[in-house]
């Protein structure tokens, strides 16, 4: 079987992001990009799958900018045996929509026929929440979000996921479009020899017409704004004194 | 010319930087704290860094080791000297000069190095001998085909954790014009060998948890098997294996300023006086704006030499003024961080008094500011028939 793993080249989370000053988006010059951490909880998903003999190829695809060849060497690096970038854009700043995203997706489904889509549940950038999902509606495959915990069962896979309220678990029948959670698992660090390796592994560079994709936006970001200040909290001596503060707050009737 | 990281020095500096910072950061206070790092702490990141297969990565993969360059170990050495030292020792990194080992002593001392199975340390430095190692008075006599090493060394760092230990020892005397000269002998040492003892040291301000060590050696028997080179060669040795490792102590200077400084910026960008964040006024903006150049010149200079290591290229003079340039920046950096700090600074409730503390020493181990400007003026002025 085949795992495919897209990733995204995202703002590093340790990263205190700066929003531009007209607005536009959030300033990415000359700061440190790293993989999604939930990619790479997906991609470390996959290599798990192979070591136990239930994969036997790792496929990671990035769709972006050519710069993201740095976050599928990472991909290589920690264990996948090759990958394919698809360079949508040159402009840092112009991030590929997750309908766009998703028909790539779909074409490369149709070129390598995946068991299995591990991808991340969100990208931390944009926070959207949508990739997987809208690729699961053009693959006609099914879909199983937010996992905490995979089991590959014959043809199909029981996933645990982690909903409001506690946790559920579906069988969903392969090939399957699976988006992963926090605490799936802890991503390895990429070894010596992975790093030195990687180099070697097959990095295939396209582009989105090559798979007759249109990529232009079809949203528009009206504007980007800083989050509101948190204001400075009150320390209550008792928890009559805590009732009044949340009644004055308007938050207890 | 290029000075950008390729892919894989990218990934080695990731991959050190997370390592540190998950692996060893967390540890740290404690270690400040006692002064100790206990054992299943230092066994754990012993394994981890093997699993990750950068133990050793100093060494030609030949032996089994990563086969690092002069200028990719110097970025994993500059990672590792954000964090503490104590705990760093055991992201194992044995000494080079474990490559002069012939025949047997492979398997039973390179190999098992290698492998992590045994640890060394490095001995040179007595109470009489600083600087001037030839003056040392730790000493070899032949006996029956063995020999019999009498004497102390001092501020052997890694010793309480070593395996073995490499000891320099004198073993005889030559007649020169310019008085009598001391011929050296480099010894492979097992702890436990009779006669043979390792025991506390000082209780030094810096570095606290790497322990400084005493070795005593009390009619101390080794056969010749024992010899690491030949016999009296010890400084053909110690030249060939042991020039490159002020690039460590450069690199690491370098990693642990980056740390300090990026502590000391966010506290400046932070802290209001007067109504305004502190880094506002001219006086702590140009201190950092000094400390960020001195910290890239350092860098800069440090890989360069190592560069030159790379490419066969002579760079004595080069490793010296890194190691010297380094060192002193980083004093330069933890000082004026502290003042940004300010009494808060000197706390031991914030790193910045430790690594204020710990940056001291390294101006004074692995040859004194004074030894690399003696080294760098003789370079230039030797050419010169001066």
């Amino acid at each position: 079987m085949k795992v495919l793993v897209p990733v995204k080249r995202v703002i590093d989370y340790n990263v205190k992001v700066r929003v531009k000053a007209d607005g536009s988006g959030v300033d990415l010059a000359n700061v440190k990009m790293s993989m999604n951490p939930f990619d790479e909880i997906a991609v470390e998903q996959a290599i798990r799958m192979k070591e136990a003999g239930q994969a036997d190829e790792v496929v990671a695809v990035s769709i972006g900018v050519k710069q993201s060849q740095e976050t599928l060497r990472t991909a290589l690096a920690m264990g996948a045996d090759r990958a394919i970038l698809i360079v949508a854009t040159d402009d840092v700043h112009n991030d590929i929509e997750p309908l766009a995203v998703a028909k790539l997706l779909k074409a490369v489904c149709d070129e390598e026929q995946p068991g299995v889509v591990l991808c991340g549940k969100q990208a931390i950038d944009n926070d959207m929440n949508a990739t997987g999902q809208m690729l699961a509606a053009l693959t006609g495959w099914a879909q199983a979000t937010f996992a905490s915990d995979i089991q590959l069962d014959g043809d199909s896979a029981v996933v645990t996921r982690e909903v409001d309220g506690g946790l559920q678990t579906i069988k969903v029948k392969m090939p399957a479009i699976i988006s992963v959670d926090l605490r799936l698992n802890e991503p390895r660090y990429a070894s010596l020899p992975n790093i030195m390796k990687a180099k070697k592994k097959p990095l295939d560079e396209k582009t989105p017409e090559e798979y007759g994709v249109d990529v232009s936006p079809r949203l528009q970001i009206v504007s980007t704004g800083e989050p509101d200040q948190r204001k400075a909290g009150v320390i209550v001596g008792s928890v009559d004194e805590l009732v009044a503060k949340l009644k004055e707050a308007g938050a207890l009737a | 010319m290029n000075f950008g990281l390729n892919d894989e020095q990218s990934m080695i500096v990731d991959t050190v930087r997370t390592f540190v910072e998950r692996e060893i950061y967390p540890h740290e206070d404690a270690v400040e704290r006692t002064g100790h790092v206990p054992e299943d702490l230092a066994q754990d990141i012993k394994q981890k860094t093997r699993d990750l297969g950068f133990y050793a990565c100093n060494f030609p993969e030949e032996v089994g080791g990563g086969g690092l360059g002069h200028v990719d170990f110097a970025l994993v050495e500059r990672e590792l000297g954000r964090a503490s030292m104590a705990l760093t020792h055991f992201f194992g990194r044995p000494q080079n000069i474990l490559m002069a080992c012939e025949g047997e002593q492979r398997d039973r001392y390179l190999l098992p190095a290698v492998r992590g199975e045994r640890m060394d340390a490095l001995a040179m430095t007595e109470p009489g001998a600083g600087s001037d190692v030839r003056g040392m008075s730790c000493s070899a006599q032949r006996d029956g085909g063995d020999w019999v090493v009498k004497g102390a060394k001092h501020f052997i760092s890694g010793a309480d954790h070593a395996d073995f230990v490499i000891v320099f020892v004198a073993t005889g005397e030559d007649q020169t014009p310019r008085g009598p000269k001391k011929r050296i002998t480099t010894f492979l040492v097992d702890r436990g060998t009779p006669g043979f003892t390792i025991r506390e040291g000082y209780a030094s301000v810096s570095h606290r948890g790497y322990k400084n060590m005493i070795l005593d050696f009390d009619n101390c028997r080794l056969p010749d098997a024992q010899v690491l080179g030949e016999v009296d060669q010890g400084f053909a040795v110690m030249n060939e294996w042991l020039y490159a490792t002020r690039i460590t102590v450069a690199a690491m200077a370098v990693g642990r300023a980056r740390r300090v400084f990026d502590m000391g910026l966010a506290y400046a960008a932070e802290r209001e006086q007067f109504g305004q964040p502190i880094g506002k006024f001219q006086g702590v903006s140009f201190q950092l704006a000094d400390m960020v150049t001195e910290i890239d010149a350092a860098d800069w200079l440090t890989l360069a030499s190592a560069w030159r290591l790379d490419q066969g290229l002579p760079a004595n003079r080069e490793i010296a003024s890194a190691k010297l340039y380094a060192t002193e920046m980083l004093a330069r950096v933890t000082d004026a961080t502290l003042q940004i700090y300010g009494g808060m600074g000197l706390m031991n409730d914030l790193p910045i008094a430790r690594f204020w503390r710990d940056a001291r020493v390294e101006r004074i181990w692995d040859g004194t500011s004074e030894i690399q400007r003696h080294i760098i003026g003789r370079e230039l002025l030797r050419p010169l028939g001066a």
